[in-house]
């Protein structure tokens, strides 16, 4: 049949360009940066030798920002986790037309440019207080932007459980809102809320575009430092920094993944 | 043993938020430790009344609603101490058997002791001591009704409420169930009120059966009052089959005339065929065993089966009078 046959040899053909698409413009540049991140001298090559001294450098030069961006990313995803998951729970009992607006006006800082909503904020609160130089600023910033990737995936396991039926239940039995938010609820839509607490850590660590605008030089986070590696490093350092960036992200991607196939 | 509750309900209706009503005011009375089947078609009210009853939905401005003589109207689900056992059963998958058995009694705030021992009676009251440790997702659809029947009763609650509560079984493991739930209620003494769409589970179940039709309550009775006396022709179609002929009866035989008459289809006698009535010709025989079904047709093309005694030697073609020993409305 060879209709069948040239049908094979074209997926086969697709296949294998997707292959090497993927391979030429994903794989293979992260795995330069690693390299030139490990090389003495990238002009020279690898036949120059392999060191940590750049890594080192970067430690050396950023572990206080690293740390603060960890630190950020966690505030951020405590603030998450106290709003977001509440009002996943209002959202899933309420399915009114103000309940919709909120959801809509919810995933706004998304969709509106970082820089955008960083400047919205700036002008509208930067003169409020120490509010400007301190890092709650950007946790703000951050808590606004990854907030309705909480609502959304806790949401959804709150759907998918028919957790309103369950709370129904709870409620004949005696007990109260709380009680029946912190034993039924969290519980069953854990699934969904850790998948939202892993992508809000993963968004905060990576976020830039808001970030950019809303540092200071005292609250420099990881991925505004990349930018100041790139621009005045030279260029082992800046791969170097990336590669601390990458072992940083990957536990949490791959933390994603577990979870996302745990849960299917 | 504690003297069981009278529910008591007045001008009790629901409108939604979008104007439709869902109940039309209904006066109900369920007397303590009897129970009532509420028994209609899907989207008749029969579901938002008992939702209003547990308090899952508020009833409109003017309605009431007793416990005794307690208005429980305004009171929240959770301060009313009824059990209800839910149609897909809402148990907590987080949750083992027994915890979930024991929920209501640590929301109470049991000591561990008296949670253990409530637990392990209400298990052996529902046969599943076993399987107490299980997981929710282990269980099969009929342990589940179990566990939701012990749930409920666990928190000795002043009413029990039970939504469509055999119908997510298959037919076989229903039939079973409908004759263990029947006789527990009966040793129970708990007012309870059941919700149901089949007519069987309402007559085996229910003291006495409330029928609903578009939010209202068409008749309120004991099964056999349904059955024999419908007042009106919804509830005689929806207890059992109502034939339907528009004739007239001159002393109970069929007649040619404009009336809408019901009639059960064993609830006939056929005569050999008068002048000056409305003659039936059997049109078809089914002998089922027990009994003889035949498929009659009227002259004026009207046509309904009756159902006689299986030595009826009654033969196709054959023309016959009829005689309807209990016409109903029709």
């Amino acid at each position: 049949m060879p209709a069948r046959a040239a049908a094979g040899k074209l997926e086969f053909r697709l296949g294998l360009a997707a292959t090497l698409a993927v391979a030429a413009f994903l794989i293979g540049p992260v795995v330069l940066s690693i390299l030139a991140g490990l090389t003495r001298n990238y002009f020279v090559g690898l036949s120059s030798g392999l060191t940590l001294r750049w890594v080192a450098q970067v430690w050396d030069l950023y572990a206080v920002t690293i740390w603060r961006s960890l630190g950020i990313a966690v505030a951020t995803l405590a603030v998450c986790l106290l709003v977001g998951v509440p009002a996943a729970w209002a959202l899933t009992l309420k399915r009114g037309r103000v309940a919709r607006a909120f959801e809509e006006l919810l995933t706004l800082p998304v969709a509106v440019p970082g820089l955008a909503t960083a400047l919205a904020l700036i002008v509208s609160w930067g003169t409020v207080g120490d509010l400007r130089s301190s890092v709650a600023f950007i946790v703000i910033g951050h808590v606004l932007f990854t907030l309705p990737f909480m609502v959304r995936a806790a949401a959804a396991s709150m759907a998918m459980g028919g957790l309103a039926v369950l709370d129904e239940a709870a409620a004949t039995l005696g007990a109260s809102r709380l009680h029946r938010f912190l034993h039924i609820v969290v519980p069953n839509a854990a699934p969904g809320i850790l998948t939202g607490a892993l992508t809000v850590l993963t968004l905060s660590v990576g976020e830039f575009n808001l970030t950019w605008l809303l540092h200071t030089p005292l609250t420099q986070t990881l991925p505004v430092g990349l930018a100041d590696s790139y621009a005045s490093m030279r260029l082992e350092v800046a791969s170097a920094y990336t590669l601390v960036f990458l072992l940083m992200l990957l536990p949490l991607l791959l933390g994603l993944q577990w979870l996302a196939r745990r849960s299917s | 043993m504690k003297h069981p509750v009278t529910i008591t309900l007045e001008q009790c209706a629901k409108t939604w938020p979008d104007g439709s009503r869902a109940l039309h005011p209904v006066d109900l009375r369920i007397e303590g430790g009897r129970t009532l089947a509420l028994l209609g078609p899907s989207g008749c009210g029969k579901t938002t009344l008992l939702r209003l009853i547990c308090g899952l939905e508020a009833a409109d401005a003017g309605s009431r609603i007793l416990f005794d003589d307690e208005d429980v109207s305004t009171q929240p689900p959770e301060a009313r101490g009824v059990g209800v056992v839910f149609q897909n059963y809402a148990l907590f998958p987080n949750m083992t058997v027994a915890q979930n058995v024991a929920y209501g009694l640590r929301i109470r705030k049991m000591s561990k002791a008296g949670q253990a021992e409530r637990v392990g009676y209400m298990l052996s009251l529902v046969r599943m001591e076993a399987l107490a440790d299980r997981r929710i997702a282990q269980l099969s659809g009929g342990q589940r009704q179990r566990v939701a029947l012990a749930r409920a009763l666990a928190i000795e609650p002043r009413v029990l409420l039970l939504d469509e509560p055999l119908t997510a079984l298959d037919a076989k493991l229903r039939e079973h169930l409908r004759v263990e739930l029947a006789q527990m209620l009966r040793t129970l003494n708990i007012t309870t009120v059941i919700v149901t769409h089949d007519q069987d589970e309402a007559m085996m179940l229910g003291d006495r059966i409330a029928v609903m039709s578009a939010g209202r309550l068409e008749q309120v009775g004991d099964a056999e009052t349904l059955y024999r006396q419908p007042a009106t022709p919804f509830v005689g179609e929806f207890l059992g089959t109502l034939c339907k002929v528009r004739a007239r009866l001159e002393q109970g035989v069929v007649t040619g005339g404009d009336e809408l008459i019901g009639f059960r289809p064993h609830e006939v006698e056929l005569l050999p065929a008068l002048p000056s009535t409305l003659q039936a010709r059997v049109a078809a025989r089914f002998f089922l065993g027990a009994t003889l079904r035949l498929q009659l047709e009227l002259d004026d093309g009207q046509a309904f089966p009756v159902i006689l005694p299986a030595d009826s030697g009654h033969r196709v073609g054959e023309s016959v009078s009829l005689r309807l020993t209990r016409p109903l409305p029709g």
